[in-house]
C-alpha cells in the first residue's frame, strides 16, 4: 500500500513539470513586453537592458523553464511584476481561504446529497424522489456564479442577513458563497448517489439480507449503501476539482480573498508571474485531489485494495 | 402419432426490423425531459438564426437610447431595458447567437482533435497510445475554466480566442472517450474480418470503428455543448470572453450586476436563460444516455 501510494506521488511529478512547460508556453505568446509593464514606457534604454537581463528575459524558453522548475522546487516562484512581491508568499497567504471554502461547501454538500440521494432511491418513485431529482437537474444546470449573484440579491440585499462581499465576517461571510458553489456539487453527487443505489438494491445478495430479517435500516447502510459509494466517491472527486476550477469566479462574484480572484486580478495586469503561481498552485491541488479519491477507492473496496499489493 | 408442430416463418412480420438510429429517436421520444430540452434548444436554434429579422442588430441592439433606460419589463420591451435604454429580449436573442457559435464551433474543434488523437492513441496502442494519454493528463490536471482563462490571457480576449480556448480545453475529454470507445471494440470479430480482408487502418478505423463507438461521443457533445455555454458565459462575466457592447450572456450579466439591488431583473433574466439553455442541454444529454444505451438504464 505504502508503495503503491509512493509509486502515485512520483507519478506526478512528470505531470507538474508538464503543466508547467504548457502554462509556461502559452503565456510565452502573451503579447506586450513585460520590462515596459515594470518601468513604464518612459524608461531609458539601459534601465530595460539591465531589467530583461535581471528578468533574465534574455535568455531562450528552454533555460528560463529550467531555472523555474528547479526555482519551484524550492519553493520560488519569481515575483510578481506588478508589486513586486514573492508569487510564493502572495500564493501561500491566499491559499488557506480558496482551501477553506472549498472543503466547507465540499462537506455542505456532502452532507446534505448522500442522505438525500439514498433516501431518494430507497422511495423511488415518489413525490420526494420526483422533487429531490428535479431540484438537482437544475441545480446541476445553474451557473454557480448567477446563484451567488441570486442569493446575494435576496438574503443580503433584501433580508440582509449575510454581507454581499468579502470573508471579514466571521462563519456567517462563508454562507453564501459555500451555497452558491456547493449547490451543484450537491445535485451531482445526489444524483450519482441515486442511481448507484437503485443500482445496488436489486442485486440478489440484498434481497438475501432482506430475506435473512435484517432490519430495512441496516441493510440499506450497511449491505446497500457501502457496496454504491464507489460511483459516489468517483463523482465526488470530480466535483472537488470542479470546486477548485469553479472558486476562480464564485471567488470574483463575493470578493473573496483567495487564490481565484488573486489569478483573476493578475490576468487583468498581465502579471505573468503570479498566472503562472496561481494556476500551478490549484492544477496541483487538482492532481493531490485526484489522487486521494483513487486511494479512498482501495479504503472502500477490499477488491482495488488487493490491486495495490 | 405425429403432432403436427407449426413453426412461424414470417418473424419479419411479427418483429419488424428497425435501424439503430430509428429505434433510438424512438426510444428518445419517450423520454419527457428530454423532448422539452430538445424543443426549448430547437425555439433557440430559431430564433438565433431569425435574430436579424425580429431584432435589427444596430438599431435595437447596440444603439443606446437613454430615454428608455432602465425600464421593467412592460408590455413594449418584456424583459425590459438595460442601463442604456436597449431592449434586454432583442440583446438576449442576438447574445444566442454567440453563445451557440461559441459552443458549436468549440465542441466541433475538440471533437474533431479530440476524436482523431483518441482513436489513434486506442487504434494502435502502445507507444503512440502512452504519449497521447500522458499529454491528455497533463491538459486534465488543470481545471477547465482556468485553462481556458490562461489561454485568453495570453491570446487576448475575442470570441475567436475563446473559441479556441475551450476548444482545447475540451480535447482530451473526447481523446479519453474515444479512446475508451475504440479500445472496447477494437478486438471484436467484425474488425478482424475487415483486417482479413486487406481494409487499411485508415477505412477499419472510420468506417468501422468510429460508427460502432458513436453512443459515448454523441452523449458527450451534448453534455460539452453545456459545459461550453456556461465557460462563454462565465468568461466574458469576468470580461474575459466576448466583450461589450456586444450582447453576450455573461456581458448581460456583469452589466447588469452593477444595478442588481433596484432593477434586478438584468441579472435574473439572463441567468436564468443561460440555466434554460444548459438544463435543456443536459436533459437532452442525459435523454440520449439512455436511448442510445438501453443496457445504462
Amino acid at each position: 500500500m505504502i508503495k503503491y501510494i509512493t509509486k502515485r506521488f512520483i507519478n506526478m511529478i512528470p505531470v507538474i513539470l508538464g503543466v508547467i512547460l504548457l502554462v509556461f508556453v502559452i503565456m510565452e505568446l502573451a503579447p506586450g513586453d513585460p520590462v515596459l509593464l515594470i518601468l513604464g514606457d518612459n524608461a531609458s534604454e539601459e534601465a530595460r537592458i539591465a531589467k530583461t537581463a535581471e528578468l533574465g528575459l534574455d535568455k531562450p524558453l528552454v533555460i528560463r523553464y529550467l531555472k523555474y522548475v528547479s526555482n519551484f522546487f524550492r519553493g520560488d516562484m519569481g515575483t510578481s511584476y506588478i508589486s513586486n512581491r514573492s508569487v510564493s508568499i502572495e500564493v501561500l497567504h491566499r491559499f488557506p481561504n480558496t482551501l477553506k471554502l472549498s472543503l466547507v461547501a465540499a462537506t455542505i454538500s456532502i452532507l446534505m446529497a448522500i442522505p438525500l440521494g439514498i433516501t431518494a432511491a430507497v422511495k423511488q418513485n415518489s413525490f420526494f424522489d420526483n422533487i429531490s431529482m428535479v431540484v438537482s437537474l437544475i441545480g446541476n444546470s445553474m451557473p454557480a456564479f448567477w446563484l451567488g449573484l441570486v442569493l446575494v440579491l435576496f438574503f443580503s440585499l433584501k433580508l440582509g442577513w449575510f454581507p454581499v462581499q468579502g470573508a471579514t465576517a466571521g462563519w456567517k461571510s462563508y454562507v453564501l458563497p459555500s451555497v452558491a458553489i456547493g449547490f451543484m456539487n450537491m445535485a451531482a453527487i445526489a444524483r450519482t448517489t441515486r442511481s448507484s443505489m437503485l443500482e445496488t438494491i436489486r442485486q440478489d445478495y440484498i434481497r438475501t439480507a432482506k430475506s435473512k430479517g435484517i432490519s430495512k435500516n441496516q441493510v440499506i447502510m450497511r449491505h446497500a449503501f457501502v457496496n454504491a459509494l464507489i460511483p459516489t466517491i468517483t463523482i465526488i472527486g470530480v466535483q472537488l476539482g470542479n470546486l477548485l476550477g469553479g472558486a476562480v469566479i464564485t471567488e470574483t462574484v463575493f470578493a473573496w480573498p483567495g487564490i481565484g480572484r488573486l489569478m483573476v486580478q493578475s490576468v487583468g495586469s498581465r502579471d505573468v508571474p503570479m498566472i503562472l503561481g496561481c494556476v500551478i498552485t490549484l492544477s496541483i491541488c487538482y492532481s493531490i485531489v485526484n489522487l486521494l479519491v483513487d486511494l479512498l477507492y482501495g479504503f472502500v473496496d477490499p477488491r482495488v485494495r488487493s490491486m495495490y499489493t | 402419432m405425429q403432432k403436427e408442430v407449426k413453426v412461424k416463418t414470417n418473424l419479419e412480420q411479427d418483429f419488424p426490423k428497425t435501424s439503430w438510429s430509428k429505434e433510438t429517436i424512438m426510444r428518445l421520444r419517450r423520454n419527457k425531459g428530454s423532448m422539452i430540452g430538445l424543443a426549448f434548444l430547437i425555439l433557440l436554434l430559431v430564433m438565433s438564426l431569425s435574430a436579424d429579422i425580429l431584432f435589427d442588430y444596430d438599431e435595437l441592439v447596440i444603439k443606446q437610447n437613454i430615454s428608455e433606460r432602465l425600464q421593467w419589463p412592460s408590455i413594449k420591451h418584456i424583459f425590459g431595458t438595460d442601463e442604456f435604454g436597449r431592449d434586454v429580449f432583442a440583446r438576449l436573442v442576438h447574445g444566442s447567437r454567440i453563445s451557440l457559435l461559441v459552443a458549436t464551433s468549440s465542441v466541433t474543434f475538440s471533437v474533431i482533435i479530440g476524436g482523431a488523437l483518441g482513436a489513434m492513441a486506442g487504434y494502435f496502442g502502445g507507444e503512440i497510445d502512452n504519449l497521447i494519454m500522458r499529454v491528455t493528463d497533463i491538459l486534465l490536471s488543470i481545471p477547465m475554466t482556468m485553462f481556458a482563462i490562461v489561454i485568453v490571457a495570453a491570446l487576448g480576449a475575442s470570441t475567436g480566442n475563446l473559441i479556441l480556448a475551450l476548444g482545447i480545453a475540451s480535447v482530451p475529454i473526447f481523446a479519453r472517450v474515444v479512446r475508451g470507445a475504440v479500445i472496447s471494440v477494437r478486438d471484436v470479430e467484425y474488425i478482424e474480418a475487415a483486417r482479413a480482408i486487406g481494409a487499411n487502418n485508415f477505412t477499419i478505423i472510420f468506417k468501422h470503428i468510429l460508427p460502432n463507438c458513436l453512443a459515448p461521443i454523441i452523449v458527450q457533445i451534448t453534455l460539452r455543448m453545456a459545459s461550453a455555454i456556461y465557460n462563454t458565459a462565465a468568461l466574458s462575466f469576468l470580461g474575459m470572453g466576448v466583450s461589450p457592447p456586444a450582447p453576450e450572456w455573461g456581458v448581460l450579466l456583469a452589466s447588469g450586476r452593477s444595478y442588481i439591488r433596484d432593477f434586478s431583473y438584468l441579472t435574473l433574466i439572463p441567468g436564468f436563460t443561460i440555466m434554460l439553455t444548459i438544463l435543456s442541454l443536459n436533459m437532452l444529454g442525459d435523454g440520449l444516455r439512455d436511448a442510445l444505451d438501453p443496457r445504462l438504464r
